[in-house]
């Protein structure tokens, strides 16, 4: 049986909703005076960063801490991997110390899938975002905002997305969130459509299950939450699109165009923001907006994929896709 | 030198025959030959088929002997059945003098178990802006005919233009590996649906053909010749074709891998499958096959890349691009092309041995299968069936992406002049 | 909790049937408010699945007698279970605690079957990071026996001494459509 999260793709439509659902049960926990469970006591998890991520690595360790596992913190920066240490050999030396998992974040697509398959190490693996790839867990989070707001949260348990339409826009091109979030929403029954200019949006995307379109003003009226994904600058230098000014004006958020979205759909964003570039101050502030809530969720959601991997004998996440389709 | 007779091989594919060899050349091919005083060899069921020669191999000597070395590839040469290589430039240091390309035709020659004949770079140290002395390497005692950067496309047109030319004066042939540098920035794999899925940089069609196609028209401008390495996708073929229907003189290889794997194996991250140009898509492989059986792609060579196990037993992006090909080249061209009826052997013959011969002008390779020629033989068991075990290979690297895959067909026999340096699928 | 997952219905015997609940509920009840003085500062916390079905009956009696509102919720004790590396994860249910919390009050813990103990150890530990009660009882359906833990029940609807080759099944209306409880034998020994 599958051990590992690597890809969004992984998950059934049942494996998803039991997250979703065991994430809900724990984001009560934050609510009480004592935020610890005793259920990964004896266990180590060690956050592997290879790429800086503070807000990602924070999210795991107080998801792991408020399960009582014991933390170790790997950061790739100033350690053996910068005077040339392989992958192989850093994964293989956390194992000898006793590991169970390993949430990794590294910047080659593919890592944590070869740290699961290699048979380098038996712990179990946890992609905390892989290059162009995949977030698995930021996707999960985004869906247990979507079913808060957009099903309630007692009443969403036990339910999916299904019939909900999501508009994700922005760099799909170089977005391990959008490849993410379009597995698992499609795994869950809504309906996406990818917004972004021509340019950022990969070859080889009339395969996913999702529409694409160019246009942001005519999908805004038929949404039920507006993902903004955070632009990089650095694209505008590499012919992407020609100005911040006009990437801003084309596919930026701003107070007019939420208007254009119905009275109950939300503004969501990975974070961090670039304000004035994909998204306005007065967008990113509104009520409609679920920025921190989304970070909030975060730690719910870890909790919960913590738990459902580690908590017991085996896992009780079936990952029943990877063999049929791929 | 002593006499030794083939009984009962089928030349080519043909009838069965006996090829009697006499010290280094083929003495009499007939029926029912006299094996009196030779050593005889029992072939019956076998192709005998000229000796293979290949046209792009890296020998990685001198400079990275943890991988190959000019013996070790030569064994691995002679393992698969071939007794002639072309060794790339891309050395450190880099071919590009008569110094370098010397050292290793005289390693070669001491190595004893396939010609070696290296190729020198078209620029100097590879870097696509200075001409090598070309004409020094051609008059040097490794006779250099064949000039390529591969591994780093000549991407300036004035340098490729220049190049093309100025080796008309000696006969001499540019073998370019088409790669637009700037389309391949960051290129992980073939760009399509596998690399939007996978998030790995993509490696456009169009980069190699956009190259490929003004390469072409520059050969036909200045009236020289040019040969394409690794052509990968079906578009690089339409523009061969239609430059071979103009009567441009080019010709083109293939790859094993390229004829046989397809980009669906990245999924798995393994970078035993990352190789550049990429393996492409399905309907790449297919054109690939139906180009090289009408003879639009005139040759198969294997661009063998051996790479220690430590570059390839880690995450994709920090990955080696590269795979051996030596030892498995013909039984993959038999598995696609032959066992397809694509290719009959005197076809696969002409694609492995006489086509790369002419192409690099290698004297006493790639010639018929009769008598008073050179003794450059290889003899296999088409029948056979078997799974590629990397453990056994003559190769000091084991990166092959058919490591328990079945293929047919093994080479029992391998002679060099005469000279047997496979026996019964054993190294002498 | 942990018992009444084998019992096949065939071979099963009821040995409490819908008015005997309805009962011994209404005893536990009274016995509640004598013991309470009045139960004014009582919560009923029931483990989940069958635990909070008869917390909440048993509010509704209290309420009966006190005429007054009697808070009560769940609470789930998956996460402090002492066994959970010998099984999958399991599905967390429901904690649910009343508005006013349980700080200084008497927490009644609510079950259907006492049996080793184990999942009352647990509930104590739950309880320990919800917050502080002034005390702790438990009530249940059943106690069965074959305590692994130095743990009793205060309120006990009907002792049922049973072998470890049987199992003890409850079965309430609001989850099961009827409610009894099943003796039978354990259905792979």
């Amino acid at each position: 049986m599958q051990r590992h999260l690597i890809s969004a793709a992984d998950l059934t439509r049942d494996d998803a909703v039991l997250i979703l659902d065991t994430a809900e049960e724990m984001a009560r926990v934050a609510d009480r005076p004592i935020k610890k469970l005793p259920t990964l006591r004896g266990r180590t998890i060690v956050n592997l960063f290879f790429e800086d991520s503070t807000r990602t690595r924070i999210s795991f360790e107080a998801a792991e801490k408020r399960l009582s596992a014991d933390v170790i913190n790997f950061s790739a920066k100033g350690s053996s991997v910068s005077k040339g240490e392989s992958l192989k050999d850093t994964a293989q030396t956390l194992e000898a110390m006793g590991v169970d998992a390993v949430v990794i974040r590294h910047s080659a697509s593919g890592a944590p899938y070869r740290l699961a398959n290699s048979g380098w190490i038996d712990a179990a693996v946890i992609n905390a975002g892989d290059g162009t790839h995949q977030h698995p867990t930021q996707a999960l989070l985004d869906a247990f905002t979507m079913r808060r707001r957009l099903v309630g949260r007692d009443a969403g348990l036990g339910q999916d997305l299904a019939g909900r339409r999501i508009t994700i826009v922005g760099d799909v091109l170089h977005s391990r969130v959008a490849r993410s979030n379009v597995d698992l929403l499609h795994t869950l029954g809504a309906e996406v459509t990818l917004v972004a200019p021509p340019t950022l949006l990969p070859v080889g995307i009339e395969t996913w299950p999702c529409e694409v379109a160019y246009d942001l003003d005519s999908t805004l009226p038929k949404s039920d939450a507006v993902m903004m994904l955070r632009v990089q600058r650095e694209r505008m230098n590499a012919a992407f699109f020609p100005t911040e000014r006009e990437y801003s004006r084309r596919y930026g958020l701003d107070g007019h165009r939420m208007a254009k979205m119905p009275e109950h759909a939300i503004v969501m964003h990975p974070g961090p923001m670039v304000r004035g570039m994909e998204i306005t101050a007065e967008v990113a502030d509104s009520d409609r907006c679920t920025v921190v809530e989304q970070v909030a969720n975060g730690v719910s959601i870890r909790m919960a994929v913590l738990y459902l991997l580690l908590g017991g004998n085996e896992p009780a996440v079936t990952h029943a896709r990877t063999t049929e389709e791929k | 030198m002593s006499k030794i007779l083939i009984r009962g091989a089928r030349v080519l594919g043909g009838e069965a025959r006996d090829v009697l060899i006499d010290g280094e050349t083929i003495a009499e091919v007939g029926t029912g030959l006299s094996a009196d005083g030779a050593e005889v060899v029992e072939a019956h069921g076998k192709v005998l088929l000229p000796g293979l020669v290949d046209l792009h191999t890296h020998l990685r000597e001198p400079g990275r002997e943890d991988s190959e070395t000019v013996l070790t590839g030569t064994r691995a040469a002679a393992s698969g059945g071939y007794t002639n290589v072309f060794a790339m430039a891309n050395t450190f240091p880099v071919a590009d003098t008569a110094g370098v390309v010397e050292q290793v035709w005289r390693l070669g020659k001491e190595s004893g178990y396939c010609d070696v004949q290296p190729i020198g770079a078209v620029t100097v140290g590879l870097e696509g802006s200075k001409l090598a002395e070309l004409g020094a390497m051609h008059e040097s005692a490794a006779g250099v005919t064949v000039f390529s950067d591969d591994g780093k496309c000549v991407h300036d047109a004035v340098i490729m233009r220049r190049a093309l030319e100025y080796v008309k004066a000696f006969g001499g042939v540019i073998a370019q590996h088409a790669q637009e540098p700037r389309l391949t920035e960051g290129a992980q794999m073939n760009e399509g649906v596998v690399s939007a899925e996978l998030g790995l940089g993509g490696w456009p069609a169009v980069a190699e053909e956009s190259i490929i196609a003004r390469d072409v028209l520059l050969a036909e401008h200045v009236g020289s010749r040019v040969h394409i390495c690794h052509l990968s996708t079906a578009g690089s073929v339409e523009i061969v074709r239609w430059a071979k229907s103009r009567g441009i003189q080019v010709t083109a290889e293939v790859t094993p891998h390229h004829l046989l794997l397809t980009d669906e194996l990245v999924r798995s991250y393994n970078p035993v499958y990352k190789v550049n140009p990429p393996l492409r898509t399905e309907r790449d492989v297919m054109a690939l096959r139906e180009a090289l059986a009408d003879g639009t792609i005139d040759i198969v060579a294997t661009d063998h890349a051996p790479h220690p196990h430590e570059d390839k037993d880690c995450e994709w992006a920090a990955a080696a691009m590269g795979m051996v090909g030596l030892e498995t080249a013909l039984s993959v061209v038999q598995a696609t092309m032959v066992d397809t009826g694509l290719l009959d052997w005197a076809g696969v013959a002409d694609r492995m041995s006489v086509k790369p011969a002419q192409i690099g002008q290698a004297t006493g390779h790639g010639r018929p299968v009769s008598a008073g020629e050179p003794a450059n033989l290889t003899l296999v068991d088409t029948e056979y069936r078997g799974l590629v075990d990397p453990a056994g290979f003559a190769s000091r690297s084991r990166n092959t992406p058919y490591e328990g895959r079945e293929l047919p067909g093994r080479v029992t026999h391998t002679w060099l002049r005469g000279k047997a340096t496979l026996v019964d699928g054993k190294l002498t | 909790m942990d018992t009444h997952a084998h019992a096949q219905a065939s071979d099963a015997r009821p040995v409490l049937e819908g008015p005997d609940i309805a009962r011994v509920l209404t005893r536990i009840a009274h016995e509640i408010v004598e013991r309470a003085k009045g139960a004014d500062d009582v919560v009923l916390l029931g483990i989940p699945t069958r635990g909070v079905f008869l917390a909440q009956r048993l509010a509704a009696k209290l309420e009966q007698i006190t005429e007054r509102r009697i808070p009560c919720g769940s609470l789930d004790i998956t996460m402090y279970r002492d066994d959970l590396r010998m099984h999958p994860p399991r599905t967390l249910a429901r904690t649910e605690i009343p508005g006013d919390g349980i700080d200084g009050k008497l927490v009644v813990l609510v079950d259907d079957v006492l049996f080793s103990g184990r999942t009352i150890r647990a509930a104590l530990d739950a309880l320990n990071d919800i917050g502080r009660p002034r005390a702790v009882q438990l009530a249940v359906l059943v106690d069965r026996g074959h305590r692994e833990l130095p743990i009793r029940a205060d309120y006990v609807g009907k002792n049922l001494p049973t072998s470890l080759r049987e199992t003890v099944k409850v079965q309430l209306a609001e989850e099961d459509g009827r409610d009894t409880v099943l003796l039978g034998a354990k259905a792979d020994q």
